[in-house]
C-alpha cells in the first residue's frame, strides 16, 4: 500500500507516467471485451456439451467467433425508442450498466510473483508496478460501489421502458440487489477480518503463508461457509441462472432489457457477461489468492501469476456455465427465503464466529472451546431463526382462517 | 443431496455422444434421410397423361388454419382441358410466410392434387418469393417438383412427395394395408403404398404346429380380430 501511496504521489502528469496508465487502460479495456467475447462463446458451447448437443461451429474454428458475429449483426439492427419510454434514461440506462462493469475490474491482481512473501510487483521500464490497474487503500470497497451502481441500469432501464414486464423486471432486480448484497457483504468482512486489509494487493498477500502454496488461501482459512456464501450471492448478484428472475424469459419475456435492441441491447449484454468475468476475478482475489501460485522458474515470476489467475478464473467461469446448466430457476419467493432467512444469518453468524476466534487468539483463550461455543450459538440462533419463522408462519394461517373462513 | 447429483448429470453429460449433427449448408455435403412422410413445400400433381389434378374446389384453401391458401377454380375450357372433369385450379397460391405444414390440406384433397415434398429449405428473400402461385408448385413434365433457385433440394426430397397419401391404413386399420386407394401421377404410375407400418397379421397356425414355437408368447393373435387394433 506504501508503495502504491508512493506511486500517486510522484505521479507526474507530464511524463511517461501518464502514457503507462492510458495504456494500461486500453490494455485492460481490450483484454475485457475480448474475455466477453470468449466468454460468450465457452458458455454457449458447454452448455452445449452438457445437452449433447454441437453448438455453435460455423464462424470461425469451433465457432470462436460467433459472438463477433452476432455483435455485429446487432450494430446493423435498428435501434428503437419506445413511445411510452423516458428517453433521457432509457438511453443512460444500458451505459450505467456498463462502465460498473468495467471499472470493477481495475483492482483486480491479475498477475505478480506473490511466492515467498513477496508483494507482487515488478519492475518494468524503471518503474515499480503492480499488475492491476489501481490499488487504491479501500480496495474491494470499490467492488462493492460498483457492483450496487450496476443494478441502477438495470433498473432504471426497466423503469424507463414505459412497459409493464421491464417494470416488473427492475423491481425484481433491486429487490434481489437488496437482498443478497448484504449477505455479500457479510461474506467479505470476513476476509477483512483476516486479511487486515481492504486493499486487493494486501489481501492477496495475506493468502500467500501456508502449506502446500495453497493452504492460506482464504477458502480454507475461513472454514469455506464465507466463499460459498459469496458464490451464492454473487451468482444472485450477476442474474445468472437459477437467480435469473430479472430476467425470467417464460414470465417476464426479455425482462428489464425487454425494449431495447440494436447496440443499446448488446451494452447490456455485454455488462451482464463481464459482470460474470468480474466476478469470478474478484472471487479467486478474495478466497483463492489471486495470481498466488508455484513459480516454477527463476524469473518472470509474474507470468506464472498470470497462469495461475486466468486458471483460477477459468475454473469459476466453468462453475457459473454449469450452474445454468443444472439449477432450475428459483422461484420468488424461494429466492427470498434463501436469501434472508438462510444466507444473511449464516454469514452474520460464520462472520461472529471469526470474530470471536480472532479475539481468542489475542487473549489466549482455548480455541476449541470458543469453537464449540461458537457453533453451538449458530446452532441455537437457527433453532431459534427456525422457530420464529414457523411461528409466524403459524400465525399468518390463523389470521387468514380468521379473515377468510 | 439431490442437488448435487444434478451437478454430477451434467458434468457428465460433457463427455457423452453428441445427438445432434453438423448442418450442411448447401453445396456442403449429404443430409441424413428425412423421414417418409415429412411435411415439406407443397407440389400439385399431374395424373400419367398430364392433367393437372386439381379441380379447383377449394377444400384446401377452406381446411387450412393458417389461411394462407388462395384458390380459384374456373370451367375447362372444352377445346383444351386443363384437368379431367369439369373445373380446374385457375389461380393457386401458397404463402409461406404463413404456411405451418400441417397437412391439412392434403387430407382434405379430394383428388390428391396437392402433397408435399420434403424440402424445407428455401429461404426467400422477399415477400414476392414467399408466395408461391401455381407455375412454382406444378410438377413439371417429368413428374418432379420444380427447384426454384432459392430452394435447397437433396436427394430424395422430391421423390415421394405423396408421403402421407401412402400411408396404407390412414386410419389406423390393418383391413386397409396395402390397399392402394390413390390415382397414378405423372412420372410414377400409380405408386406402391407404404410398408412396414403394422406387424402383418399371424398366419393361420397349422394343426400340430405348435410345438414348433418355443418363444413365450402364451397369447397367439385371435385371427377374428381383424377391425379391432
Amino acid at each position: 500500500m506504501i508503495a502504491q501511496q508512493a506511486y500517486l504521489e510522484s505521479f507526474d502528469w507530464t511524463s511517461w507516467d501518464l502514457l503507462f496508465l492510458v495504456a494500461k487502460v486500453v490494455l485492460i479495456f481490450g483484454v475485457l471485451l475480448v474475455s466477453v467475447m470468449l466468454m460468450v462463446w465457452f458458455e454457449r458451447k458447454v452448455v452445449s456439451d452438457m445437452q449433447n448437443r454441437i453448438g455453435p461451429n460455423v464462424a470461425g474454428p469451433w465457432g470462436i467467433l460467433q459472438t463477433l458475429a452476432d455483435g455485429i449483426k446487432l450494430f446493423f439492427k435498428e435501434d428503437l425508442t419506445p413511445d411510452g419510454a423516458d428517453r433521457f434514461v432509457f438511453k443512460l440506462a444500458p451505459y450505467l450498466s456498463l462502465i460498473p462493469a468495467f471499472l470493477m475490474f481495475a483492482i483486480v491482481p491479475v498477475a505478480g510473483d506473490f511466492s515467498d512473501g513477496k508483494d507482487g510487483s515488478v519492475s518494468w521500464f524503471g518503474q515499480d508496478l503492480f499488475l492491476q490497474f489501481v490499488d487504491p487503500p479501500m480496495g474491494i470497497l470499490l467492488f462493492l460501489a460498483m457492483s450496487g451502481l450496476g443494478i441502477y441500469g438495470v433498473m432504471l432501464a426497466g423503469w424507463a421502458s414505459g412497459s409493464k414486464y421491464p417494470l416488473l423486471g427492475s423491481v425484481r432486480a433491486s429487490a434481489q440487489m437488496v437482498s443478497y448484497e448484504a449477505a455479500l457483504g457479510l461474506s467479505l468482512a470476513a476476509v477483512f477480518l483476516s486479511s487486515g486489509s481492504l486493499s486487493t494487493n494486501q489481501i492477496v498477500q495475506s493468502q500467500t503463508d501456508g502449506p502446500f502454496f495453497i493452504g492460506g488461501w482464504n477458502v480454507f482459512g475461513l472454514g469455506f461457509i464465507p466463499f460459498v456464501i459469496f458464490l451464492i450471492a454473487a451468482t444472485a448478484e450477476l442474474n445468472r441462472p437459477p437467480f435469473d428472475l430479472v430476467e425470467a424469459e417464460q414470465e417476464l419475456v426479455g425482462g428489464f432489457h425487454t425494449e431495447y435492441s440494436s447496440l443499446r441491447f448488446s451494452l447490456f449484454f455485454l455488462a451482464e457477461f463481464m459482470n460474470v468475468v468480474t466476478m469470478s476475478a474478484i472471487m479467486v482475489t478474495l478466497f483463492f489468492g489471486g495470481p498466488h501460485g508455484p513459480v516454477l522458474t527463476d524469473t518472470g515470476g509474474w507470468a506464472w501469476g498470470l497462469l495461475w489467475f486466468f486458471l483460477k478464473v477459468l475454473v469459476f467461469l466453468f462453475t457459473f456455465v454449469w450452474f445454468r446448466a443444472t439449477l432450475p430457476r428459483l422461484r420468488y419467493d424461494q429466492l427470498m427465503d434463501l436469501g434472508w432467512k438462510i444466507l444473511i444469518p449464516l454469514a452474520l453468524g460464520w462472520f461472529l464466529l471469526l470474530g470471536a476466534l480472532r479475539v481468542a487468539e489475542i487473549e489466549g483463550w482455548n480455541r476449541l472451546v470458543v469453537v464449540a461455543v461458537g457453533l453451538a450459538g449458530i446452532f441455537l440462533g437457527g433453532l431459534l431463526l427456525t422457530g420464529a419463522i414457523r411461528n409466524a408462519r403459524l400465525t399468518r394461517a390463523e389470521s387468514e382462517i380468521l379473515e377468510y373462513g | 443431496m439431490g442437488y448435487l447429483e444434478g451437478f454430477a448429470v451434467t458434468f457428465n453429460k460433457l463427455f457423452e455422444e453428441r445427438v445432434t449433427g453438423e448442418y450442411k449448408a448447401k453445396g456442403e455435403g449429404e443430409k441424413r434421410d428425412k423421414p417418409e412422410r415429412f411435411h415439406g413445400r407443397h407440389v400439385l400433381n399431374r395424373y400419367e397423361d398430364g392433367m393437372e389434378k386439381c379441380i379447383g374446389c377449394e377444400l384446401c384453401a377452406g381446411v387450412c388454419p393458417a389461411r394462407c391458401i388462395y384458390v380459384r377454380g374456373a370451367d375447362n375450357p372444352p377445346d383444351n382441358p386443363v384437368s379431367p372433369g369439369e373445373r380446374f385450379g385457375w389461380i393457386y397460391e401458397i404463402n409461406y410466410l404463413r404456411c405451418i405444414h400441417c397437412d391439412l390440406c392434403v387430407e382434405a384433397c379430394p383428388t390428391q392434387a396437392i402433397t408435399e415434398s420434403k424440402l424445407f429449405e428455401f429461404s426467400f428473400t422477399n415477400r414476392d418469393d414467399a408466395i408461391y402461385t401455381k407455375d412454382e408448385l406444378v410438377v413439371g413434365d417429368d413428374g418432379m417438383p420444380q427447384k426454384l433457385p432459392w430452394e435447397d433440394w437433396r436427394p430424395g426430397d422430391d421423390e415421394h412427395t405423396s408421403g402421407w397419401m401412402r400411408a396404407t391404413s390412414p386410419g389406423g386399420s390393418v383391413a386397409y394395408q396395402n390397399t392402394v386407394s390413390w390415382s397414378g401421377e405423372l412420372g410414377y404410375g400409380v405408386r406402391s403404398p407404404e410398408m412396414g407400418q403394422h406387424e402383418p397379421d399371424p398366419e393361420p397356425v397349422p394343426a400340430g404346429g405348435h410345438g414348433d414355437t418355443h418363444d413365450d408368447h402364451s397369447d397367439h393373435h385371435d385371427d377374428s380380430g381383424h377391425g379391432g387394433h
